[in-house]
């Protein structure tokens, strides 16, 4: 009886310990600037204007420089603008004006240019503060005898040509977003198979119905405030977590226990997930819709500047919300004596089973988390990036590719896994095509299977 | 409510090129999931290599649709030994992770913006149906007065497509009740046991992936004839989900199974499909439009087919016509 008592009490200090903490955390993002500063756009600036070409027989070189960030895009006066020849010699100069637009002749007739190119660059030192051109020089070939026609849009702040290791920075900020919010979804994939055996491919599904969930809160009529922030995106992604728990338990306890129960076999089991992942797919969109949707708060957020590298609020919080939940998470296994009985039905179902561990119950509290910590991944992706009914399904090769290899069924080996498919998408980008990013992940998963087949923190049991 | 078009218009996709299509696709996974035991989840993988073989072999060389199908069947033949290499000795589980990430890295290289002025990108590839055409013998639309009537195009593709299954069911006879075919369902029963008599599992599994693949190839050129086109739509991870409904409808581990499937999965979906277009179109609706609308009366059957796919692995592993004692199931 005390021990009873004493491990529920430990585990629910671990509970609350988690839910202050994620309280804590979103109580931060909750007094952050929900919406980026708007009022920047000056009525009086001047609408970027088109070029007219010249109507003579030089060569003339017709530019604007306009702010892109402005919808209409603004013009942006008094930038200095250069032209060179192949031989680095200046051969004309100008100046925007207060249209953004600039004209420079080329010295002598059509005919000697014809089959030359030439350097057009910004002076950066002339540009108004806080702005920077998103290219700064281009290269025109010409090669009819038409005036030449070169646009330099200016967009935010950062590094024109940041070196590599600026780059890699920048993504990493990305990739390690990406990770955190991978890992919670496949720790809990890896929670479930390790307890149950079963490879659930309808875990993509929990991580959208923590998007929808979230959504649904967002949605609601009023608005949640606390403090005078407005609080209701952050009401939403706890709800995400707390109703993925619900709708994991319903899972386990209506589907999954009965089959277990019936004795139906892992293969069976898993095609059962099929349906079940395509049943619930189609179900959200008849009820949400197909349309890519945003949540009401956290749109557009204005980035913090560290060093070269850009980093917006929300990307910190979710960072470190998700490293305060994974710490909770795996503290939680590690440490409380619900974790061990967990790692224990894992290890041998059996074993634990003769030991007094009451395996259905670990099963379903498995369960309940897993399926909360995948909710919770699908609201921050959906503040994140935006959802659909389908992001879940969408990422769960990614999921899975992090969960096989790290070791299926190893909670670290998840994490790890998650951490190294997440940075290793975002940072693949310097070197291959993004729209290659999750070839790449899904590459690595194959090459790493080929070496490692149990993975990197799995035991070398026999697999085959 | 017209129950004659509800009935006519489901005999037609069930007897139509689509369901020939699926059909192949699942006596390949029959090869692979039903006789040898292998869960491959990549077959759309296979199919849109086969499916884009032939049409590249056309719209960049200029060259005959004949020496595509044959490009696509090679090529089909190297995916599978690039595939079978790194997860043959896997367990099942690790192997249907594995092919469904090979079948989405084909399919999202293939689709890329990089390779669109060859492959067309998200939109695909056409032009190149001409000469497939040109050999119709069917210039009339074919069937039967007042009950079901294909084009002559579609009965084309038809005869090409229920040809290759007839042939496809043939072959699989020949080789399951052959010693070959015997090994192939005792590694799926014990795979130990097998080793232990001095087979060589590894190179079974591989020939079984390889021709179970290219099963799957011809469902893929099936599929690009019929529609004349082919794009990285047609191969999304679901048709391989789909193949795999048809199968365990008719019943894995059995020649016709794939056959049975395919014709009674097309019926229903179709029969689902038309009923909830009926009841929900027109002025007066059946359903009332706050409930349902037209676009959601689509996704239905999709809804209908995840809980029937639910329903029979649950309640009748076998499908219709297998035999439970054969099949058990289980990999681990």
């Amino acid at each position: 009886m005390f021990i009873a008592t004493r491990r529920r009490s430990r585990s629910a200090a671990a509970l609350v310990l988690l839910v202050a903490v994620l309280g804590a955390l979103l109580a931060i993002l909750a007094a952050q600037p929900a919406h980026a500063d708007t009022s920047t756009a000056d009525d009086e600036a001047v609408r970027c204007a088109l070029v007219k070409p010249t109507d003579d027989d030089t060569i003339s070189i017709l530019g604007r420089i306009c702010d892109r960030r402005e919808k209409p895009p603004i013009a942006v006066p008094g930038v200095a603008v250069t032209v060179e020849d192949e031989d680095g010699n200046v051969i004309g100069e100008a100046t925007s004006g207060e249209d953004g637009t600039f004209v420079i002749d080329l010295p002598g007739t059509a005919i000697e240019h014809l089959g030359k190119s030439y350097t057009v660059a910004l002076d950066e030192s002339t540009l108004p503060e806080g702005t920077k051109p998103e290219i700064t020089s281009r290269t025109l070939s010409i090669n009819i005898d038409n005036d030449q026609t070169v646009l330099f849009p200016i967009g935010d702040v950062g590094p024109s040509k940041p070196s590599k290791f600026t780059e890699a920075l920048q993504l990493a900020v990305g990739g390690l977003v990406f990770s955190v919010i991978l890992a919670m979804a496949a720790l809990g994939l890896s929670m479930i198979f390790g307890t149950t055996g079963l490879t659930n491919f309808a875990h993509g599904e929990l991580v959208t119905f923590g998007a929808l969930a979230a959504f649904f809160v967002d949605r609601l009529p009023g608005r949640i405030e606390v403090g005078g922030a407005e609080i209701t995106v952050i009401v939403g992604v706890f709800a995400a977590f707390v109703a993925g728990g619900v709708f994991g338990w319903l899972n386990d306890s209506a589907l999954w226990r009965p089959l277990r129960r019936r004795g139906t076999g892992l293969v069976a089991m898993m095609i059962v997930s099929i349906g079940l992942s395509l049943f619930l797919r189609n179900i959200y969109q008849y009820f949400a819709g197909a349309q890519q949707r945003n949540y009401s708060q956290y749109g557009a957020v204005q980035p913090w500047e560290i060093g070269d590298i850009l980093l917006t609020p929300k990307e910190l919080i979710v960072i470190l919300l998700g490293a305060a939940v994974l710490v909770a998470a795996t503290s939680l296994l590690q440490f409380t004596r619900l974790g061990k009985a967990t790692r224990a039905v894992a290890d041998n179902p059996g074993l634990a089973s003769a030991t007094g561990i009451n395996v259905e119950r670990v099963i379903g509290i498995v369960w309940i988390g897993g399926a909360a910590l995948a909710g919770l991944a699908g609201a921050l992706l959906g503040v994140t990036q935006g959802f659909d009914f389908q992001i879940g399904f969408r990422i769960l090769l990614l999921v899975f590719a992090a969960v096989v290899l790290g070791g299926l069924g190893t909670i670290w080996g998840a994490i790890v896994g998650a951490f190294v498919i997440g940075l290793f998408t975002e940072l693949s980008t310097l070197f291959i095509d993004p729209e290659f990013k999750f070839v790449g992940a899904l590459l690595l998963l194959i090459i790493i299977l080929l070496i490692r087949p149990q993975g990197l923190l799995g035991r070398a049991q026999r697999i085959g | 409510m017209d129950w004659n078009d509800l009935l006519t218009g489901s005999l037609q996709q069930a007897l139509g090129p689509t369901a020939a299509v699926y059909c192949l696709a699942a006596i390949g996974l029959n090869i692979h999931f039903g006789y040898t035991g292998l869960l491959n989840f990549g077959q759309a993988g296979f199919m849109m290599i086969a499916g884009y073989a032939m049409v590249t072999m056309s719209t960049i060389w200029g060259l005959s649709l004949w020496l595509g199908v044959l490009l696509g069947i090679v090529l089909t033949i190297v995916f599978a030994l690039l595939l079978g290499v790194p997860t043959l000795r896997l367990r099942a589980d690790y192997l249907a992770i594995v092919t469904i990430a090979a079948a989405e890295i084909i399919r999202q290289v293939i689709s890329a913006a990089k390779f669109s002025e060859d492959l067309g990108g998200q939109d695909g590839l056409t032009g190149f149906i001409g000469p497939f055409r040109e050999v119709n013998p069917f210039s009339e639309p074919v069937g039967i007065e007042g009950v079901v009537m294909w084009s002559a195009n579609d009965f084309w593709v038809m005869v090409i497509g229920w040809g290759l299954v007839a042939a496809a069911c043939l072959i699989t006879w020949l080789l399951m009740r052959s010693p070959w075919g015997r090994v192939l369902k005792s590694i799926r029963e014990d795979e130990d046991a097998v080793r232990s008599l001095g087979k060589n599992v590894y190179a079974y599994k591989m020939q079984s992936l390889i021709i179970g693949g290219m099963f799957g190839a011809l469902a893929g050129l099936v599929v690009t004839l019929r529609s004349a086109t082919v794009g990285p739509s047609f191969f999304a991870t679901d048709v391989t989900f789909f193949a795999y409904t048809v199968l365990l409808i008719g019943g894995a581990a059995r020649v016709l199974g794939p056959v049975a499937g395919a014709v009674i999965f097309y019926f229903l979906i179709t029969v689902l499909d038309l009923f909830f277009g009926q009841a929900t179109s027109g002025a007066n609706p059946i359903i009332p439009a706050s409930i349902m609308n037209d676009t959601q009366a689509s996704l239905m059957r999709l809804i209908f087919m995840g809980l029937g796919l639910m329903l029979l692995m649950i309640f009748r592993p076998q499908g219709l016509f297998g035999d439970r004692r054969e099949l058990a199931i289980d990999a681990r």
